[in-house]
């Protein structure tokens, strides 16, 4: 190779490179506008120019979302329904998990294909019936209710057996020697062995939670019971056309599962790519 | 050691027993029902009578099952395939940082698919609004004359679907890397000792072995954008409903705004179907795919 095509090469590499950071910075932008647009007086933010800083920053639109709307009692139902709806698919899918991985049982083969059919199965089909379903049960406008048909989360399940399945047998074998029962075994060795996936598993089912909108929407009618998600798009009388305020309720909205995902970022990712069927 | 079979057989049973409670209950009922449902003229909620397959025929010269149909075939074509190259080729130049840099870069990508979709509209429908959209003073500089968006039918759909590919991308993004990761520097480096062209390198050795990932990447797309609902139903309010429904839509309005259960679980059904041989399909290939290796 020459001096000079290496260099013709490494000069395109830089431009390849630079771009690749506009384009992040441009990606990035729009989240960015939501918040800066929320931070300006109701005036400055229909201005007919581009300013990337407020002239006067003001918190006004977000002690008016917090005061004078019901966001918080949205805020309480979001956390409760996306922390239930976590603990549940976590535990239960914990167990199932651990029984296709370790145990033998007639019924072992017939609940794999379940799971790997509600692979495949479009919850948002499902929608009529897990309506009619929840009426008939009279958990409409409930938490619970709002919970029930997320807790179909067969991705979990799956994620658990493959990491049970490389727990090597050495440390099974040696706790049945000690006699231990398999609540024991699954508890004391196979959990305390797999805490990571576990945090990695619940942060994203929280998030996928938070973020639900169809189920939600259709499962509350009244204002006092809504998440935020929809709650932010269903009480426009409650912001009025007052853009920088329901963009402040957009980012207060977005805020809990932007933190979560900026702490945890490697076991959200990792979470993710496992979801998707790819060792991470 | 022996295994004490019907002791194993209790505890798994006991095991698995709340999430089969769960998985009848909110999986396996709804689905039955659902079928059943459609084959009656039943209201969303109450009994109805049984109507055999007019439920279906009917669905074949309708209007609006027609728009719903099409429009839901117009966004996987907007969506899909632009979607997965725009993750692979951003993914291609997030892969040539390293470190904190490369971190950085990825959470700006990433950061729009954690968010809640009604936060995706806010902030989309802002950035594009007629009068005040900062999106229509770039259009004024180029001399582009403003289109209210989301309020005309031509603009709607491809702009859902850019919005749409802005904010999954980063999903898309994520499995491009861990791809990318998976090939081994040593081809790269024999390659480079041949004295082989960028371009060349990509269609020679990353193109080829990073196909299997493109092919799951495009078909978690295209089940996905199947389903589609949150985006379209958001933007269409204050807009125009009726030309821009999807099929999930229109089971909403059949059930929720009409009131008739049957008639919305018969497209129910079509679009379930549709989505399970889809499925079904890809996960033969995949099979196929991995016999051949």
């Amino acid at each position: 190779m020459t001096a000079s095509s290496a260099r013709q090469i490494n000069l395109v590499g830089g431009i390849i490179t630079l771009l690749t950071l506009i384009i992040a910075v441009l990606w990035a932008f729009p989240i960015y506008w939501g918040i800066v647009s929320s931070l300006k007086p109701e005036n400055e933010v229909v201005r007919p120019y581009i300013e990337l800083w407020p002239e006067t920053l003001t918190f006004e639109h977000y002690i008016f979302a917090l005061t004078e709307t019901q966001i918080g009692r949205w805020y309480i139902n979001s956390i409760a329904t996306a922390v239930g709806a976590t603990i549940l698919t976590i535990s239960t899918s914990m167990l199932v998990g651990y029984a296709l991985s370790q145990l033998r049982f007639p019924l072992r083969r017939p609940l794999y294909w379940l799971i790997l059919a509600s692979f495949m199965v479009p919850t948002q089909t499902l929608i009529i019936n897990h309506f009619v379903l929840v009426a008939n049960m009279g958990l409409l406008n409930t938490w619970a209710g709002i919970i029930l048909p997320q807790l179909i989360n067969p991705v979990v399940i799956i994620v658990y057996k493959q990491f049970f399945d490389q727990v090597p047998r050495d440390f099974r074998e040696a706790a049945v020697m000690d006699n231990a029962g398999e609540f024991r075994i699954l508890f004391k060795v196979y959990m305390p062995m797999n805490w990571g996936v576990t945090t990695a598993l619940a942060i994203v089912t929280f998030i996928w939670s938070w973020n639900s909108f169809l189920w939600p929407f259709l499962a509350v009618t009244k204002t006092e019971m809504m998440t935020i998600t929809v709650g932010i798009t269903q009480v426009s009388d409650a912001f009025g056309v007052y853009y920088a305020s329901q963009l402040a309720a957009a980012v207060l909205a977005g805020l809990p599962v932007a933190l979560a995902y900026l702490l945890f970022q490697r076991r959200v990712t990792q979470a993710i790519t496992l979801s998707a069927g790819i060792k991470g | 050691m022996l295994r004490n079979t019907r002791r194993e057989t209790l505890v798994a049973l006991v095991l698995i027993a709340p999430f089969l409670a769960i998985y009848g209950l909110t999986f396996v009922y709804p689905t039955v029902a659902m079928v059943n449902l459609s084959f009656t003229d039943a209201p969303l909620i109450g009994p109805g009578q049984w109507v055999g397959f007019d439920n279906y025929t009917r669905l074949a010269g309708e209007r609006r099952f027609d728009t719903a149909f099409w429009n839901t075939a117009y966004f996987v074509a907007l969506s899909v395939i632009p979607g997965t190259f725009v993750a692979m080729v951003i993914a291609l130049g997030v892969s040539r940082l390293t470190g904190r840099m490369q971190a950085l870069v990825l959470a700006l990508f990433f950061l729009p698919y954690i968010l809640p979709v009604s936060v995706v509209y806010r902030l989309w429908d802002w950035t594009l609004n007629f009068q005040f959209g900062i999106a229509m003073y770039v259009f004024d500089i180029w001399g582009i004359e403003r289109v209210p968006i989301f309020k005309t039918t031509t603009w709607f759909m491809p702009a859902v679907a850019f919005v749409t590919i802005w904010w999954t991308c980063g999903f898309s993004i994520l499995l491009f890397l861990a791809g990318l990761r998976a090939i081994p520097a040593e081809i790269y480096e024999a390659a480079s000792l041949d004295n082989t062209g960028r371009w060349t390198m990509f269609r020679r050795i990353t193109w080829p072995l990073l196909w299997p990932v493109t092919a799951l990447v495009t078909t978690i797309q295209l089940i996905l954008q199947l389903k589609i609902f949150d985006q379209v139903y958001l933007f269409s309010t204050g807009g125009r409903p009726n030309d821009n429904l999807v099929l999930v839509y229109y089971i909403f309005q059949r059930a929720f705004v009409n009131n008739q259960g049957g008639r919305a679980a018969a497209i129910a059904v079509v679009l379930f179907l549709i989505v399970v041989i889809v499925s079904v399909l890809n996960f033969q290939l995949m099979r196929l795919a991995e016999r051949r290796k």
